[in-house]
């Protein structure tokens, strides 16, 4: 019983969630400079202005409230949407008067509504790029099944088949794979995953966040739900109505350091909670907690646990690995061994796990903190409730520091500007 | 019985000029279709994205099945003389709006998320129609086609009327010598085969339109 069985074991969140690289520090691979949509001539612009970079490899998430022109701002990247104003560079080349048709060759596009063509097979609607690029037929069939095999749908059973016979997941995942059919260097994904239940779409997310390890494109992606921008996004644009930017950031710094009160409405309750999934439990300072061995004596015991700050001692059993909490009820009772009383530990973390699920654990615990292990279940300390609102209140601090550097240093440069021109 | 005796008696004695007249009628129905269903698909491409023209032609073939067919055969008389050539331009116009409707319908029932892909992954105009929208449009408008098939064969029976030929002659024949002997047995022929080939044409198009439809839109 006092096995902890690996299911009790928290595995790191998926690949995607804790990002140190800064996605700003790869090369700008689109820029939108200016771009502007006004629809009616006089009247307010549905995108107003946009100046936006988007950097090689990072998915950068659009988000806001419906109507904000994210969709339009998407759009007006593969011009399906011909913007009225400003300019559209891409990998440093100007796209903005290029064929259109030639432009939206060389990125991948892919929308809620998915539209794959039903009088097409899978194989056929995977194979329209290359298609439409002249690639000849054993190249085009060699790199559908490629891409079949990388979505998870086995070529043999899935190529020949039409988008009618596919559940909604399979067909997202077809989606995806014709976008990436002539391997495009950008990906443009419009609410990719918004017509699908809860259930399919985490695990499609997950799919995906794994598939974007393995193929680092860089992907503009349009969402409403800023649960889903905080899990995609290595960077996030929150806007507001004319598609302006309030806030562009990585998703922990948004959530720890939300600029206005319209980032702070839209991010909505729980976002210190969701900060959380950006911090490994590796990451922190964990301070020493008392431990017994299973060899340790009554008495040992007893003086260990009055000369500590805890409440809890942790007994490990002869492998090391965390077996039962012990307070001084427990400690006292001689009517059975040590090893026998006390709670069960079960909920453990691993080391790389976030501390989203360092909380989790502790919630369910017995004595209210969580027990961190090696990979090979070993112990390797306790976290504590204190410990993470230390962690929150770095975080702050730190985007805030983050920011008032930013605001100081265009400061700088303003007066700077102002003394250039004097 | 008797009658049925004597026209079994009559086919069985004419199947030469029935294979003839058949041969005749068919070819007519064959050129209008060809004709009518090019033109009536282009025009229905051309128009189904603008409101005005689309009600403009789509009113306008309308108005051409309300005129009765032996007005609507006459009338192109004095522009193109007598024979096969009036009944086959007052055929094509009959056909029109069938097929006209019906490839308007089924482009309109093109879902637009599907036109969108095409056009994001960057399929021109041209490419969308031919690869996506009419693909995705052909089971209709080959209803369409059919449905005015069945039609043109069975009005072709006037083109008699206009100098033309075809199976109608049987029953303009007999209904100008009624009282004669096989007067009745002529009517008769000339509707049965007329039937028969409107329905052997129907299944034909059907078979044609079961083929030329993606499996996955069946």
């Amino acid at each position: 019983m006092s096995e902890p069985s690996t299911a009790d074991t928290v595995e790191a969140g998926p690949a995607g969630m804790v990002t140190d690289r800064d996605p700003t520090d790869a090369p700008v691979m689109i820029h939108l400079d200016g771009v502007e949509k006004v629809y009616t001539p006089g009247a307010a612009p549905a995108v107003e202005k946009l100046t936006l970079d988007v950097h090689k490899g990072e998915i950068l998430v659009l988000v806001g409230p419906s109507g904000c022109g994210k969709s339009t701002t998407l759009r007006l990247i593969n011009r399906m949407i011909e913007p009225t104003s400003g300019r559209i560079v891409f990998d440093g080349e100007d796209v903005t008067d290029i064929d259109a048709n030639e432009l939206r060759r060389r990125i991948g596009y892919v929308i809620q509504r998915i539209g794959l063509f039903p009088h097409q097979t899978i194989a056929e609607n995977v194979g329209t790029v290359p298609r439409l690029l002249g690639w000849d037929a054993s190249r085009t069939q060699q790199r559908t099944d490629e891409l079949l095999d990388l979505v998870g749908l086995e070529p043999g059973i899935y190529r020949d088949r039409y988008p009618k016979e596919l559940s909604g997941g399979q067909a997202q995942r077809v989606g995806v794979a014709r976008a990436l059919a002539a391997d495009p260097p950008v990906m443009l994904m419009d609410e990719p995953f918004g017509a699908v239940d809860p259930i399919t779409r985490d695990r499609l997310q997950n799919e995906f966040l794994r598939l974007q390890a393995e193929v680092q494109k860089t992907i503009v992606f349009v969402t409403h739900d800023i649960d889903e921008a905080v899990k995609m996004g290595d960077r996030i644009a929150i806007l507001r109505e004319r598609s302006v930017v309030a806030q562009l950031d990585t998703p922990a710094r948004i959530l720890s350091y939300p600029v206005d009160e319209f980032v702070d409405d839209f991010i909505g309750s729980g976002s210190t909670l969701k900060g959380l999934h950006f911090e490994r439990v590796s990451g922190l300072d964990i301070p020493d907690y008392p431990v017994i061995r299973r060899d340790t004596s009554r008495e040992e015991a007893q003086r260990i646990l009055e000369g500590s700050d805890f409440r809890w001692l942790l007994l490990l059993d002869e492998r090391g690995r965390p077996a039962r909490w012990l307070n001084d009820a427990h400690v006292a009772d001689t009517s059975r061994p040590l090893h026998e009383v006390g709670p069960v530990v079960r909920a453990m973390v691993e080391r790389n796990a976030t501390l989203h699920d360092a909380l989790e654990a502790m919630i369910t615990s017995s004595a209210g903190q969580a027990v961190i292990v090696h990979r090979d279940g070993t112990y390797a300390g306790v976290v504590q409730i204190e410990l993470l609102t230390e962690v929150i209140g770095r975080m702050r601090r730190e985007a805030r520091r983050h920011y008032e550097a930013l605001e100081a240093n265009q400061a700088a440069d303003a007066t700077a500007d102002a003394a250039g021109t004097a | 019985m008797d009658g049925v005796r004597s026209l079994v008696e009559f086919i069985g004695g004419n199947t030469s000029g029935i294979v003839e007249r058949t041969t005749e009628h068919l070819v007519i129905v064959l050129g209008v279709m060809l004709a009518a269903t090019l033109f009536s698909v282009f025009l229905g491409i051309a128009v189904q994205h603008r409101p005005f023209a689309k009600q403009l032609s789509l009113g306008t073939a309308g108005v051409m099945l309300t005129i009765p067919s032996l007005a609507l055969f006459a009338i192109f008389i004095p522009l193109v003389g007598i024979g096969n050539r009036p009944a086959q331009i007052a055929l094509f116009l009959y056909a029109i709006l069938p097929i006209l409707r019906n490839t308007v319908t089924g482009l309109d029932a093109v879902d637009p998320a599907i036109v969108e892909a095409a056009q994001g992954m960057g399929m021109g105009q041209v490419q969308q129609l031919f690869r996506v929208r009419i693909p995705l449009a052909w089971p209709v408008i080959i209803a369409g086609i059919r449905v005015s098939t069945q039609l043109i064969t069975g009005v072709a029976a006037i083109a008699v009327l206009v100098g033309g030929g075809g199976l109608g002659s049987y029953i303009q024949r007999g209904l100008t010598s009624l009282g004669n002997p096989f007067s009745i047995e002529r009517v008769w022929t000339g509707t049965i085969f007329i039937i028969v080939l409107a329905l052997v044409l129907d299944v034909v198009l059907g078979f044609v339109g079961k083929r030329t439809t993606s499996p996955g839109i069946r």
